[in-house]
């Protein structure tokens, strides 16, 4: 139906990627810009350091330890209540730390207001959908795009060269993330009017406004049925071949293994495991804590 | 239904998922403005300014017009009725900046009308200690002491959010009434007489801005209520709109995307204020006389009901009702003393049957949105908005 947005209808799914890479190939050059990451394809671009996070008497996340590789598709699994949100929170800001830091290219965020780790290059999407409901697609993604922009509010009064250029530019750059994300159809649409997957797309295209150097997914795939599911995996790869470095919180095991490059399971706030899918996948630790038993699975 | 191994996905996450999409069928806000909203949305560039020119020639002619069943005479004069409702209509420009665009709850926006007003007594009325100036010139000082105090009352309870800011705002108001009365230089119920006034003579002698003579203060209150839409309309469509727009959405989100939310809701702040205090000062200068009387907490909220009636977040609705609240009890004296009743009645009634007032226009944030939009409409052919989920080659595989 909307397959304009994904390049050709193939057959299989496999025709069906590579046709998608290579459309979003043209694309993904006007979304993303040269970013200037210090840290090379391969080095540790964030290092979580001894994270513990404490809330009254309960210990959310202990002593927790990981990094995120630049480049690279990390996932966080672990069983609802093991505290991979609040690892996210923490590493964005939302919570400060008990103990313990988080280093974003060796620069600790810790004290640091939010707004100030966003434009550090770390951003992140919600659990639960928090879009600008009454703007419109474009619009969410452009306060996204803001985050870069350098307009003072006198030079928006006053619409100085630099607010015009600044204009122009967001409208591209915003039009061509929405592309990549697959819903430039909808730039005009409400955020509200837009239906679920399309507004995790949008979570995601405003995220990546922001230009990040490491993009946070808190379960994108939340409410999703297995084609889109699907689709999504193809997403992720696709913003992990532009160059972006992406951790990703996920409930569900397919996807996770089948995108990820490194997994670390979180379980009661402590570290599980931190090693490739197809080893996490025969950890007998992991498998008794997550995988392994059905009857858990709702929690 | 799920192929997943492992566990499912949160029991909230269908839930949620189904309620958006529920959401997210299209449907008509309604309301018998509607089909003009959109009459008027579809209208090219050019011909909505033709429009706006031709509405903005009827409102300089107004106090001159004195149309039969509209005008307020004989109980009221008609141009100094005119000049109340540019007065009101300014000020709720400014409220509707704090409220209805950031989402800040003010309840003591009086008080800065209460500053603009008495920065201008005191600066020209020869009842003042102070050094006196030009009556024009206290307009940007008005601005500017106003301005002032919207970022002292900012920056410390700014950190507060919905009911409590709205019970420090209500105080704020309150503190500068008391401080009206008690303040021995500000001369309480006594006041400030013979406030200045542009400069100006007519043919028979008498100053063109005389304090009786409404039409020239109501010209002189238009042109500045344009200019300040112009420059609000700037503001909206940028980066600072956006930013106030997002944190009127959710807060905590708007800051994670890296708007850095304290600054623009002090800004906020400082602008509303400093509209504020603009009216104020040019309501001071037509009235010719301040004291503590006018700047009660009722004041506060007539101006908040005419953000609410005409439509929060629109600032050509806000024009509207600031214009309603000033009009109604001027034209039918009669009603006049119950004023607040039938503002509460009517309020109750908007907040039923149209609860995002009389115009309920959004915001247009983007200052080159047309263009970027238009070429999307162009593209599709139709613009349909999909029915379901199906996403791309979801449907397909």
């Amino acid at each position: 139906m909307s397959s304009e947005t994904f390049g050709s209808p193939g057959t299989g799914t496999a025709i069906d990627h590579a046709a998608e890479l290579e459309v979003d190939a043209a694309v993904a050059a006007a979304a993303a810009p040269d970013r200037d990451i210090a840290v090379e394809v391969g080095d540790n671009i964030v290092e979580v350091k001894n994270l513990t996070v404490k809330f009254g008497g309960l210990v959310a996340l202990d002593d927790v330890s990981f990094t995120i590789k630049r480049g690279e598709i990390l996932g966080l699994i672990g069983p609802n209540g093991a505290g991979k949100t609040t690892a996210f929170n923490a590493m964005t800001g939302v919570y400060k730390p008990t103990s313990g830091d988080v280093l974003l290219e060796g620069k600790s965020i810790k004290g640091r207001k939010q707004h100030a780790i966003t434009r550090l290059g770390l951003a992140r999407t919600f659990q639960n959908i928090r879009l600008f409901g009454e703007m419109t697609a474009l619009e969410n993604v452009v306060v996204g795009l803001d985050a870069r922009h350098r307009t003072s509010v006198v030079g928006a009064l006053l619409r100085l060269p630099r607010h015009i250029r600044e204009e122009k530019t967001a409208i591209d750059r915003g039009m061509a993330l929405l592309e990549f994300v697959g819903i430039a159809s909808q730039a005009g649409v409400l955020a509200r009017h837009l239906p679920y997957g399309y507004q995790r797309r949008l979570e995601i295209a405003r995220a990546l406004a922001t230009d990040p150097k490491v993009l946070c997914l808190d379960e994108p795939a939340a409410g999703f049925n297995p084609a889109e599911k699907e689709e999504l995996m193809a997403l992720i790869r696709t913003i992990r071949a532009d160059g972006y470095t992406v951790l990703l919180i996920e409930h569900d095991m397919k996807l996770v293994m089948g995108v990820t490059d490194r997994i670390v399971v979180l379980e009661f706030g402590r570290k599980l495991a931190d090693d490739t899918p197809t080893v996490i996948r025969n950890d007998p630790r992991v498998i008794a804590a997550y995988l392994g038993e059905p009857e858990d699975d709702v929690a | 239904m799920s192929m997943s191994e492992g566990p499912k996905v949160l029991p909230g996450a269908e839930t949620e998922k189904e309620a958006i999409d529920v959401e997210a069928r299209p449907k008509r806000s309604g309301g018998f403005f509607q089909p003009l909203t959109d009459r008027w949305n579809g209208l090219p560039r050019q011909v909505q300014w033709l429009w706006l020119v031709v509405v903005v020639v009827i409102a300089y002619l107004l106090p001159i017009l004195d149309i039969p069943i509209v005008t307020t005479q004989p109980g009221n004069d008609w141009a100094l009725a005119c000049f109340s409702m540019a007065s009101y209509a300014l000020i709720a420009v400014g409220l509707n900046v704090v409220v209805g665009f950031a989402g800040l709850l003010d309840l003591g926006y009086v008080a800065f009308f209460a500053v603009g007003s008495y920065t201008a007594a005191l600066l020209t009325s020869p009842d003042s200690p102070f050094v006196h100036i030009p009556y024009l010139w206290t307009i940007p000082v008005a601005m500017a002491v106003t301005m002032f105090f919207g970022v002292v009352l900012g920056v410390p309870t700014l950190r507060l959010r919905g009911d409590y800011l709205a019970i420090v705002t209500l105080g704020f108001g309150e503190i500068v009434r008391i401080l009206a009365t008690i303040i021995p230089a500000l001369k309480g119920q006594v006041g400030f007489q013979n406030i200045g006034r542009p400069p100006g003579t007519a043919a028979d002698g008498e100053p063109i801005f005389a304090n009786s003579n409404g039409t020239p203060w109501y010209w002189l209150t238009l042109t500045i209520i344009i200019i300040v839409l112009l420059l609000v309309g700037n503001l909206e469509r940028s980066r600072v709109g956006r930013a106030w727009i997002a944190i009127r959405e959710d807060e905590d989100a708007a800051e994670i995307m890296g708007v850095p939310t304290f600054k623009y809701k002090v800004w906020a702040f400082a602008i509303g204020a400093s509209i504020g205090g603009l009216s104020g000062a040019l309501f001071a200068g037509q009235v010719g006389f301040v004291n503590n009387q006018k700047f009660d907490v009722q004041t506060s909220i007539l101006f908040l009901a005419a953000v609410v009636l005409g439509g929060a977040g629109n600032k050509v609705g806000a024009l509207l009702g600031g214009v309603i609240v000033a009009y109604i009890p001027l034209r039918f004296t009669a009603i006049a003393n119950y004023k607040y009743l039938i503002f509460g009645i009517a309020l109750v009634l908007i907040m039923i049957f149209r609860s995002k007032g009389l115009l309920p226009a959004r915001q247009r944030l983007l200052a080159y949105g047309r263009t970027a939009y238009r070429r999307v409409t162009s593209k599709q052919g139709h613009a349909a908005p999909p029915a379901a989920t199906d996403a791309g080659k979801g449907a397909a595989s």
